[in-house]
């Protein structure tokens, strides 16, 4: 086995930031995989550091391969998540509700100043990720939804 | 005491806010931007809450997101550590009004501390020396032309609202003072939203020594001694220790003196430093005073054996000064190097990216400072600072040799770093003499082709 040869390689990936090296020479075949670092203390999944600077609307976090294809709604601000405009009103959305972009989603308030959240898509929700009255944080993903 | 913390700021202090916490038993909240996912401290708060994306206008520097933050993560203070918000008084008197404690001074006392005109007004009511310049803003060109005739050239301008070294320039004759109120102007308007400026007598080969301060809220006020910050490059401190091998036991005295009756006229609270301007024949004058814990403050901590960002919280949480004035002993000598990830030879380019490889020192008198490790981005959004290394020894011959030791054991790659610099200053016979000026880096080590 030609150490120099696989050291050589380690360092290509890390330069490049390459997860996964598979490398075939007639019978021998070489295949290295990469770890990332280490998980953020609140993301709810682990991933590789993106190459900066990440553009906004990729979110690191990976999604369980049963919400392929499905589009985060992300929280824009740090706050208190509210399913709807008021205590006794119903909520914005349910599970099935269809949204476009201007669709209100739910409320998040920050400093006592109630925010609408849009929807900035189009589909239909097929998951709510948090709670009434659960704070979140800036890029905490609050809805899943089904593209249309 | 609190409860819990808010850290209000990323890299190194954030850190060591972190541990002061952790030591005193209150428990953190660490607000972090998107491209610090990966910092170290974070691992180690008891919460930590994503605020925005990577710019600080979106992050370390967006009020009303750290104040919702602080809001969610119910915490009783917040700590801004230095730069971003540490010395912004709007800030502190948002978290006051949401009764939230700000780790800092009063309001009124960083707006005046802030306020270069104002700084010099309390200085000489407080009988600390301030250098010959205009005494106030330089309202037009004709008025500084007659004030540079006065004191003689040559002198610097200076932006009222600036600090931390910018927003200045040195003019040597009527040409070039011309020219120079104009760029000055144009440059802190940019930067500080304030085209206010002043002069003062530009002092050659000056050294730049900082008093460090603290003061409770029960009056008590005291000085931890000075450091001797004269190693810089461009206006930022790339090394600096205590004592300073400069001064004189009468001068160091009348300093730290100043020191203490400048912030009780201020009315000031919890840490400070008060920085000096010395000159050859150790006429001292008032620089500015920073109004935060400092990047270097370490090198007090390590002489004096105070842990200064615990007694910051002590003295936010109400409590008096643990130590008086006498109590206050300095022991051994101490030097700081600190660790940048900049290209010596590329002009000291920021040289952001993957730590591969980070060994860093140990051993006796070695403390080392720092939020980065092997697997770590640094990210290109924020200043270049992933260290300090401070070393404490007996005496400054010792402390030198250490640190030697010390910054040849240090590996970090593939990124570029400060150390080999500090392998140089720490080689260099004038430094070793302690014979260092402000113009020292620029003039010796940058010409012997860095």
């Amino acid at each position: 086995m030609d150490v120099a040869f696989l050291e050589q390689l380690v360092r290509l990936m890390a330069a490049n930031d390459l997860h996964t090296v598979d490398v075939r020479d007639g019978g021998r075949r070489i295949c290295l995989i990469r770890g990332g670092p280490l998980p953020s203390p609140t993301a709810p999944a682990p991933s590789p550091a993106a190459p900066q600077p990440a553009p906004p609307a990729a979110q690191p976090a990976q999604p369980p391969s049963d919400d392929a294809g499905l589009i985060p709604i992300k929280s824009p601000m740090v706050g208190t998540f509210y399913a709807a405009a008021s205590p006794e009103a119903k909520p914005f959305v349910t599970v099935g509700s269809v949204v476009d972009e201007d669709t209100d989603v739910c409320i998040i308030e920050a400093m006592k100043v109630f925010n609408n959240i849009k929807a900035e898509c189009r589909g239909r929700i097929e998951k709510i990720l948090v709670s009434n009255g659960q704070t979140v944080e800036f890029g905490q993903p609050l809805f899943l939804v089904k593209p249309a | 005491m609190f409860s819990k913390i808010l850290i209000a700021n990323r890299g190194e202090i954030a850190l060591r806010i972190i541990r002061a916490c952790r030591e005193l038993g209150v428990r953190t909240a660490a607000v972090y931007s998107t491209a610090d996912r990966d910092g170290a401290w974070l691992q180690l708060a008891d919460q930590a809450i994503c605020i925005g994306e990577a710019p600080p206008a979106q992050s370390y520097l967006n009020i009303p997101r750290i104040i919702s933050a602080a809001e969610i993560a119910d915490v009783q203070a917040i700590h801004p550590g230095y730069g971003f918000l540490a010395e912004n008084a709007h800030f502190a008197d948002i978290c006051r009004s949401c009764r939230i404690e700000f780790i800092g001074p009063p309001v009124a006392a960083m707006r005046a501390m802030g306020d270069k005109i104002e700084c010099k007004r309390l200085a000489r009511k407080a009988k600390v020396p301030t250098l010959p310049g205009s005494n106030g803003a330089v309202e037009d060109e004709k008025a500084a032309l007659a004030i540079a005739e006065e004191i003689g050239y040559p002198v610097i301008i200076k932006a009222a609202a600036g600090g931390g070294g910018r927003g200045m320039r040195i003019a040597h004759n009527n040409v070039s003072l011309r020219a120079g109120i104009r760029q000055a102007r144009a440059e802190a308007e940019n930067a500080f939203k304030d085209s206010t400026v002043y002069l003062e007598k530009y002092v050659e080969r000056g050294r730049h020594i900082e008093v460090q301060v603290i003061a409770d809220a029960h009056g008590n006020a005291i000085h931890l001694f000075e450091r001797d910050c004269s190693l810089q490059r461009r206006h930022q401190k790339l090394v600096e220790e205590s004592p300073s091998p400069f001064l004189s036991a009468e001068v160091r005295s009348e300093l730290c003196a100043g020191a203490v009756r400048l912030v009780k006229a201020a009315g000031y609270v919890n840490a400070g430093t008060v920085e000096f301007l010395v000159d050859q024949d150790q006429r001292f004058y008032l620089l500015e005073v920073n109004a935060r814990i400092q990047v270097e403050h370490p090198v007090t901590e390590m002489v004096t054996g105070v842990d200064l960002v615990q007694w910051q919280i002590r003295v936010a949480a109400g409590e008096k000064l643990p130590l008086t004035q006498k109590q206050i002993q300095h022991n051994g000598h101490a030097i700081e190097c600190r660790i940048n990830a900049e290209d010596p030879a590329r002009n000291f380019a920021p040289s952001p990216g993957l730590i591969e490889e980070f060994r860093p020192p140990g051993g006796p008198g070695v403390r080392l400072d720092s939020h980065a490790y092997a697997g770590y981005r640094i990210p290109p959004n924020y200043d270049s600072m992933i260290g300090k290394l401070i070393i404490h020894r007996p005496t400054r011959q010792e402390a030198v040799m250490t640190a030697r030791r010390a910054l040849a054991e240090f590996h970090i790659e593939p990124i570029k770093t400060t150390i080999p610099l500090h392998l140089r200053i720490m080689h260099d016979e004038q430094f070793l003499r302690g014979d260092v000026d402000t113009g020292f880096v620029e003039r010796v080590l940058i010409n012997q082709g860095a």
